[in-house]
């Protein structure tokens, strides 16, 4: 049986393995952290899936597999169906008594990146979570179509050079303002929407679990540093994922019900924004004459958002 | 558990309502499903079903056909029986998730109302659809009436779950023509469908919390290829004989035979129109009034389209001097599919016959009798001609001037 250590973050390291470290993603990829804390975070049997990215090509190419735990993919944007599915069938064989193994109650978790989340799988996860299916969406947020080499997304923030959004000579790369999927997914009604961050980890298994113990749909946001397109060293996942959540660019949060919004981590010691872009080489060109406005634009909006976030969390909505 | 439905022997049901009765008696573990005419009525009958306590599975409202086939497959992975409807542009929509399910194995059970593809936009009954589905590795079987799409869907599940087979398949009917046109259905009993269609037994299945399963791994072009060539020996060399095991057992359970080809008049006709859907029985009146005049015209219905059953085709053909391929689809850029596949079935068989292609009833235009009369008297000319005497392909049934190719 699984166990679900969570004491500290030695036994917690060494908690039995659903997701084998056997698997091709890059040295230093957040996603193999997040994953494992997810699977780990529950005794009971998992029922998994994966939309089409960098998590599924390198976890499942036939005739090998890192998952030890049921698992599907179907394509790029329907993971949360796949799951979705599997739940209706399980539900199903219960009521009939067919289940094979009828005092086990297994959990139903989607993986995908943000642009399976935020763009080309947004309307099949919109029709699970307005259908209340009981499942847990986990999108691994690396803000960039990374599998294919660093194309944009409606995750990937202003001012980041991506392949499809080039920091030129008269461009400083990507012009749009990061999507909000918390709110647009807490506006579904969702009973349990978070954002999540591996460097937070036991932030991280704290809202896990209470995905877990919540019945129906669960958002979990999660942020996942990418070495290979935010350019940074493998070795500094870490570091790059504590300086997100520490300059509140990544704030941790949960919306409970659609409404009642926690704020689980409040920095000692909140660091500028510019401390954050300028450790990444896809920022390298705002460090410049003509494009340093955007990082004081990126502090202001950030400051924004913490001041409204601490108004929603006030108001108790 | 579901209550029993008290069946007439005979009711009076157009095609969806046939169809939704034989998802009911399969006792279908999961639906997902998105309305789309005139495949609808089948989702809103079996939504009734369920609200009145009818069937007792799972029934998910999707939020579009990709999302419904997406369910039906993780439903399917996960273990137990999954049917679906859809037409047209959600086949269309839905179309990337076909080829999951059949390179996963997975037997689902689809019904496709036919109807045309837009633009420009239109709701009627046309082979557009179902010709779009021809290369997504599902088996096909083809329903000219509402008796056919009650049967059709029992031997669909039948086939399909089989553990020799393992794939999935579409049940098709005409758009309107079939779908809202209602006769006679001759019915079994709620417990008589079940048994022969079988308990469903799962195979991989997800749930099977012991024995953990990974479905829909990549390959590249290390294993690709042989992945797809199992897929594709398992339709060409299983599933005919297993439909023909079905259709065998439907006979002695009902009396009613169907074939995997089917033919009329054709014992020795000289001149043949091949056709599928609604227009085999309209053709099959049709030569009944050309032998009463001493002419040996015969028909030829496409019972099961995939796998194409090229051997059986030929045989039915072999005597004949003059063959119409009749396709209800825009061949865009071609020669019809159905015409296709007729020469790829006659070519090297040593046959003679002139075959011709003929572009009929897009959009749901009717196939008319004095059109067949015509293609009839076409092939008469060719047969006594020996050669085409007409160009390859013709439109029948178009308004402004005659338009033919090749």
């Amino acid at each position: 049986m699984f166990q679900a250590k969570t004491k500290n973050l030695k036994n917690f390291s060494t908690s039995a393995e659903r997701f084998e470290g056997a698997n091709l993603l890059c040295p230093g990829c957040a996603h193999s952290i997040i994953v494992r804390e997810v699977l780990n975070a529950t005794n009971d049997n998992l029922i998994l899936a994966a939309s089409t990215g960098c998590l599924e090509v390198c976890t499942a190419v036939y005739p090998h597999t890192s998952w030890d735990a049921s698992w599907i993919h179907i394509g790029f944007e329907n993971g949360s169906s796949a799951v979705a599915g599997a739940e209706a069938m399980y539900k199903a064989l219960k009521n009939k008594g067919r289940l094979k193994q009828p005092d086990r109650t297994p959990k139903f978790v989607a993986f995908g990146g943000d642009g399976a989340t935020y763009d080309i799988g947004f309307q099949w996860i919109s029709g699970c979570f307005e259908r209340g299916h009981d499942m847990m969406y986990v999108c691994l947020d690396n803000e960039v179509y990374a599998n294919t080499g660093g194309q944009r997304s409606s995750s990937t923030p202003i001012g980041a050079s991506a392949t499809t959004t080039p920091a030129g000579r008269i461009s400083y790369g990507e012009k749009q303002n990061k999507k909000d999927i918390m709110a647009i997914m807490a506006a579904h009604g969702a009973p349990y929407v978070a954002q999540v961050a591996p460097n937070k980890w036991k932030d991280m298994v704290a809202k896990i679990q209470k995905g877990f113990a919540t019945e129906g749909p669960v958002f979990i946001n999660a942020m996942s540093a990418c070495t290979t397109e935010w350019k940074f060293a493998p070795e500094d996942t870490i570091a790059i994922s504590d300086l997100a959540t520490d300059s509140l660019v990544f704030p941790l949060y949960e919306i409970i019900d659609g409404t009642k919004l926690n704020i689980t981590y409040r920095p000692k010691n909140v660091i500028p924004v510019r401390d954050y872009l300028g450790a990444q080489g896809r920022f390298k060109h705002l460090f410049t004459k003509q494009n340093e406005y955007l990082i004081d634009e990126w502090q202001a909006r950030v400051d924004a958002k913490w001041e409204q976030l601490q108004r929603r969390e006030e108001a108790c909505l | 558990m579901a209550e029993l439905f008290e069946l007439h022997d005979i009711e009076v049901w157009d095609g969806n309502m046939a169809a939704s009765h034989a998802l009911r008696q399969a006792q279908v573990d999961v639906v997902a499903a998105y309305p789309i005419t005139p495949s609808t009525p089948i989702v809103e009958n079996y939504a009734n079903f369920m609200a009145n306590g009818y069937v007792d599975g799972e029934f998910v409202m999707a939020e579009s056909e990709h999302g419904a086939m997406s369910c039906c497959i993780g439903a399917s992975a996960a273990g137990g029986r999954v049917a679906t409807a859809t037409s047209s542009q959600g086949f269309a929509l839905m179309l990337e998730t076909l080829y999951s399910a059949s390179g996963m194995r997975l037997p689902i059970v689809l019904n496709v109302v036919n109807r045309a593809i837009g633009a420009p936009l239109n709701v009627n009954g046309d082979h557009s659809d179902m010709y779009m589905g021809r290369d997504s590795g599902w088996i096909q079987i083809d329903c000219y009436n509402p008796q056919d799409a009650y049967d059709m869907n029992l031997v669909a599940f039948r086939v399909s779950e089989d553990h020799d087979i393992r794939l999935p398949a579409m049940v098709h009917q005409d758009g309107f023509m079939t779908s809202h046109t209602a006769q006679r259905v001759k019915t079994l009993a709620d417990d008589v469908a079940y048994k022969f269609i079988g308990e469903f037994k799962p195979m991989n299945d997800m749930l099977d919390l012991d024995h953990p399963v990974t479905h829909g791994a990549q390959t590249e072009e290390d294993w690709h290829f042989e992945h797809k060539a199992r897929q594709h020996h398992a339709l060409m060399s299983a599933v005919l004989p297993k439909i023909q095991e079905a259709f065998d057992a439907l006979k002695a359970l009902t009396g009613r035979q169907y074939n995997i080809v089917e033919s009329y008049n054709m014992d020795d006709a000289d001149i043949a129109i091949v056709c599928m859907g609604t227009s085999v029985e309209t053709a099959e009146e049709v030569s009944n009034e050309l032998r009463a005049q001493g002419i040996k015209a015969g028909v030829v219905g496409i019972r099961i389209f995939r796998p194409f059953p090229l051997e059986q085709i030929a045989d039915v053909l072999k005597g004949c001097k003059a063959i119409a391929a009749l396709d209800r689809s825009s061949p865009n850029g071609t020669v019809g599919a159905l015409f296709n596949e007729l020469a790829g079935a006659l070519f090297n068989t040593g046959t003679h016959a002139v075959l011709t292609n003929y572009i009929y009833g897009l959009g749901g235009r009717d196939l008319t009798k004095s059109s067949l009369h015509s293609i009839y008297r076409d092939l008469q000319a060719n047969a006594e001609a020996g050669c085409p005497t007409t160009s390859l392909q013709q439109f029948t049934g178009l308004r402004g001037p005659k338009l033919s190719f090749f």
